[in-house]
């Protein structure tokens, strides 16, 4: 357990130099430590699956980012120095609605299942029943490609979608 | 969008085959181990990247690749649909597993999730590289 808390620490401190440093080479490289830190997550809480996908785009999510950085300014000239006299109030009304929503969300959250505890009945189910009924012996596998096969399709749909999207923005031709 | 030096260039020709390979290994096998056709999918879109990183887009390569790439994505779709609706036909449900499921642990297992892991990784790696062509080498793709 206590691994999971330290690589949280890290990906908080990470995460808030990301958005603080100024040198935007920086910025994406703590991203990617948040994004590896998730995949250490996904191998200790034994999620092999989603660790695998979770590498992979994130190398090709820093590439990305490295490159379009290196072609273009070095440095984010967005950020300001220091607290402005207009920001306190911001500032203020951050703290304040953070610690209402803190308060509110022990008091709410405190009846959910212990961590590694599901109440949900079903995952059960198809953890016995899942080798028999599909002759899967990936259990991952076995849920979105055969139980929850219309949920993928769905995503499958999700990602032409995208892939549309993406050549319409990109259209030079009929665009006025 | 010119490309990288001849040691990149080296190094990533060796690669890009032992990537295309090991995702290849990962969609197989997705029924096995962990794994399976978005992971593999998006490792052998990575296996192309590299490639179109270190060497440059050129006019000609990007475009017939660029529709290699939308064939492949629409094929995928279409096959992971076929295999859908063959349950339907079958007289029984949407999704329906049909065919025999045989001996766990075998590569010819599972009926049809292996068929189904093969169609989204060509879906997921061929959409991905597209989206990622589109990006790079918008000014030769889209001219005409």
């Amino acid at each position: 357990m206590i691994e999971i808390y330290l690589l949280v620490i890290a990906m908080l401190a990470a995460a808030i130099v990301a958005i603080e440093i100024k040198d935007l080479l920086a910025s994406a490289v703590s991203m990617g430590i948040v994004g590896f830190s998730v995949a250490i997550m996904f191998i200790l809480v034994q999620a092999p699956d989603l660790a695998i996908v979770q590498i992979v785009v994130e190398i090709l999510t820093v590439v990305f980012f490295a490159a379009t950085i290196l072609r273009t300014t070095h440095t984010d000239t967005t950020i300001q120095k220091g607290i402005q006299r207009e920001g306190i109030f911001p500032v203020i009304a951050f703290f304040i609605f953070g610690t209402l929503v803190t308060v509110l969300a022990i008091y709410a959250l405190k009846d959910l299942p212990r961590f590694g505890m599901p109440i949900m009945k079903v995952a059960e189910h198809y953890i016995v029943h899942g080798l028999n009924q599909t002759g899967a012996t990936n259990i991952v596998a076995a849920i979105i490609l055969d139980y929850r096969g219309y949920d993928t399709f769905g995503e499958a749909v999700v990602l032409f979608t995208s892939v549309l999207g993406v050549l319409t923005i990109l259209r030079v031709k009929g665009r006025k | 969008m010119k490309g990288m030096s001849v040691i990149v260039k080296t190094i990533s020709r060796i690669l890009a085959g032992f990537i295309f390979l090991y995702g290849s290994y990962i969609i197989l096998h997705g029924h096995l181990t962990p794994g399976g056709g978005f992971a593999g999918g998006v490792i052998i879109a990575a296996s192309f990247i590299l490639l179109v990183l270190s060497f440059g887009a050129a006019e000609i390569k990007e475009k017939s690749s660029y529709t290699f790439s939308s064939i492949f994505e629409s094929l995928g779709g279409l096959m992971f649909l076929i295999l859908a609706l063959l349950g339907l036909f079958a007289g029984t449900f949407f999704f329906t597993n049909i065919i025999s499921k045989g001996a766990p642990l075998k590569l010819l297992s599972a009926g049809i999730i292996p068929l189904a892991n093969i169609a989204i990784g060509m879906k997921v790696g061929a959409g991905l590289l597209s989206i990622f062509l589109a990006l790079a080498a918008s000014h030769y793709i889209m001219k005409e």
